[in-house]
């Protein structure tokens, strides 16, 4: 290995820092019932120790990387993950897409409904990072505030069915489309800003909008929320609540489904592309005759329009709305998913969603480690794999002859 | 000192000017361009070459002036002021960057796809549905992406990263990529900036060809043997100013001109 000693150093003073910053939870044991303190001196060399040898492995796995990279400079391009590979060659696409659907379709028999709840929620943050994706990823607007458009899908739901007994399949297009209203509405005063003041903004949005549902009882009855909001029915039928669980993971599935179509097709599409150059190049994208204004706009309403349909949906699972499960963590959660996930790349954000979900239930185990080990595993996964889980490949075009112009193809 | 020519011009800029704050990079400049003609515009650095492109283009909005742009074939006539820079391109008059500014994590085909966006109609639910109209004009527009793309020599590299071509073939990708939004009127900052003679060869036969195909050209250039061979007429800027304008032999021997190149003591 080509370690110097200044790397080790290197190494050490981050473990010391690693020492000091986890000190107060991992080493002082406060117990204020007796009102004693134990000192866990033990865990200090486990936390040192652990600590040096993650960075030096880093420290040696980036200066291998940057010895790779010297060698081969120009060829740069971005390489196909072995999903993306096997979803392209023929011979395992179809065999691999049924066996994912297969298992998708038999996870709540498989396993309990629990289980089944939790893959729930993790299909819901799918839809909101491919929603997130399409403004951050694609067009490059960052949107801190996206929370707000789960918001504003929940409260339709609650509230129509509150004031006027809208039921859910009702509720779920009008969430989907005020959602996106609201988008177009976030969008004009924006249209100006970029970067850094954007975010800004888009955080100041969510914040708002949080706030006045937390703030104006007469119309979202503040903090207390809407509780008894109905579940989906399926053709006037009762349903147990074990049955509804399913019931609403198929419809996520099914959601699912959807999203991946429409969000490939339209990133595939002369639409899809003006985002992309919106996002390498205003100025040339602009000067290329792209009109700025408008597909930002639509990048924004149809950004939106998932949230809205996810949080109709996230309502009627809940059965209770409140404004506390709408803080920016939420937004910083997807947007994690979609910067994680390798911007742009469909696949990736589905990795990343599941990943980013599931992951911190099943680090139950570790019980009050929990978030600790997830933060770990968020940051290794930013020094490991910086452009994301699976980095977006760009899709080749072909000139087919007169014939087979229907059997236009294509994939992420 | 030029005879004005046959018909109306296609560009007519007259009074043009724009100030930075207290700097003032355009100063009531005049010039026409006609159809397919090609123009070279030259000056020493910083005498606001640049900012004449951002003005015509809208990317800049000029402190006074007026630039307006006919069509040649239906003759109509359209002031470009304050219109937005994706207007312009539409009226058919569309730009090269001097400082490279392609869509780098693009391909190569991509890149000039982008260029037939505003030739193009397809909108929201007809990418979804992908109906037959949209699925007409998709291909519509590789086929005409990949003709640009062969007439520039790059048909070799399609599927490239444009980030990764080499610097003259980027160079040769935004005049595919301008080309590709039909314009009638070119505008080239520096095409020949950081290329080896081979390749600025090529580029003036290229230039050439784009001409005999009926657009016409304003190009900005510091290679003298270059703008000297290719260029119709030579726009000549100091400090804002148009110094001077004629045929290349004319410009030559110009005494102002090799005054703003030489400095004041020079010759
Ligand atoms: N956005 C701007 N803000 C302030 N000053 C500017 C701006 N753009 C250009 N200038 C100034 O205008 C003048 C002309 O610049 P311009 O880039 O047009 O020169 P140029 O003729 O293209 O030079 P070169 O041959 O080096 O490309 C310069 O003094 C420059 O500093
Ligand atoms: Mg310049």
């Amino acid at each position: 290995m080509m370690m110097t000693v200044k790397e080790i150093k290197k190494s050490l003073l981050v473990s010391l820092w690693f020492v000091f910053l986890t000190f107060p939870i991992m080493v002082i044991k406060v117990n204020p019932i007796e009102r004693t303190v134990t000192w866990r001196w033990s865990n200090v060399l486990y936390v040192a120790v652990g600590s040096f040898v993650i960075s030096l492995l880093a420290k040696a796995w980036l200066v291998r990387k940057a010895r790779a990279a010297g060698r081969q400079q120009a060829a740069c391009q971005a390489r196909a993950s072995i999903l993306q590979e096997l979803l392209h060659r023929p011979g395992y696409r179809y065999p691999l897409i049924i066996m994912f659907s297969g298992l998708a379709l038999a996870f709540p028999h498989l396993f309990s409904t629990y289980q089944a709840n939790i893959m729930t929620t993790a299909l819901m943050y799918i839809v909101l990072g491919l929603g997130l994706n399409i403004v951050v990823g694609v067009a490059g607007l960052l949107d801190l505030g996206y929370v707000a458009f789960y918001a504003i899908g929940a409260y339709s739901y609650a509230l129509l069915n509150l004031n006027f007994h809208l039921g859910f399949w009702a509720a779920l297009p009008i969430g989907g489309l005020l959602a996106a209203l609201f988008g177009l509405l976030l969008g004009f005063p924006v249209l100006r800003l970029r970067g850094d003041y954007l975010a800004i903004v888009t955080l100041g949005f969510g914040e708002i909008i949080r706030l006045v549902l937390e703030n104006w009882n007469a119309f979202s009855k503040g903090p207390s929320g809407i509780s008894n909001i109905p579940r989906p029915g399926f053709f006037g039928l009762e349903m147990s609540l074990d049955h509804a669980m399913i019931y609403m993971y198929y419809l996520m599935i099914g959601l699912v489904l959807l999203t991946v179509f429409v969000v490939n097709r339209l990133q595939h599409s002369r639409l899809g592309r003006a985002w992309l150059a919106l996002r390498e190049d205003e100025i040339a994208c602009q000067a290329m005759g792209i009109d700025k204004t408008r597909i930002k706009l639509t990048a924004f309403a149809l950004g939106a329009f998932w949230a809205g349909l996810v949080g109709v949906i996230f309502a009627a699972k809940t059965t209770f709305v409140n404004p506390a499960s709408f803080t920016f963590l939420e937004s910083a959660i997807i947007l994690a998913i979609v910067v994680l996930g390798g911007m742009g790349s469909i696949v990736g954000v589905i990795c990343s969603a599941l990943i980013l979900t599931l992951l911190p239930e099943y680090l139950r185990a570790l019980s009050e480690y929990r978030m600790l080990a997830f933060g770990a595993i968020l940051v290794a996964m930013m020094i490991f794999k910086p452009e994301g889980l699976i980095a977006a490949v760009r899709r080749t075009y072909r000139f087919h002859e007169r014939k087979s112009v229907a059997a236009l193809q294509d994939d992420e | 000192m030029m005879n004005k020519r046959m018909s109306k011009p296609i560009l007519d800029v007259s009074g043009l000017t724009m100030d930075f704050g207290g700097i003032r990079a355009l100063d009531h400049l005049d010039f026409d361009v006609q159809a397919t003609e090609i123009v070279a515009l030259i000056g020493p650095n910083g005498a606001g070459k640049t900012t004449l492109f951002n003005c015509l283009t809208g990317i800049y909005q000029p402190t006074d002036g007026e630039i307006r742009l006919a069509c040649p074939k239906t003759g109509q006539q359209t002031r470009l002021n304050g219109l937005k820079p994706n207007k312009i391109t539409e009226k058919g008059m569309a730009r090269t960057f001097q400082n490279i500014r392609l869509f780098s994590q693009m391909t190569v085909l991509e890149n000039v796809m982008i260029g037939r966006h505003c030739r193009t109609h397809s909108l929201i639910l007809g990418a979804i549905l992908r109906n037959r109209k949209t699925r007409e004009e998709e291909q519509e527009t590789i086929h005409k992406s990949y003709e640009i793309l062969e007439k520039v020599g790059l048909a070799g590299q399609v599927d490239e990263l444009a980030g990764n071509l080499s610097y003259g073939a980027q160079r040769r990708l935004e005049i595919a990529r301008a080309l590709a939004t039909e314009p009638f009127l070119l505008l080239l900052d520096e095409p020949a900036a950081g290329m080896n003679p081979q390749e600025t060869v090529e580029l003036v036969t290229l230039i050439r060809q784009i001409r005999d195909e009926g657009h016409a050209i304003l190009l900005i250039e510091h290679d003298m043997k270059l703008v000297m061979t290719l260029s119709d007429r030579v726009v000549v800027m100091d400090y804002g100013e148009k110094i001077a304008e004629g045929t290349p032999e004319q410009i030559r021997t110009n005494r102002e001109v090799i005054k703003a190149y030489l400095g004041e003591d020079g010759e």
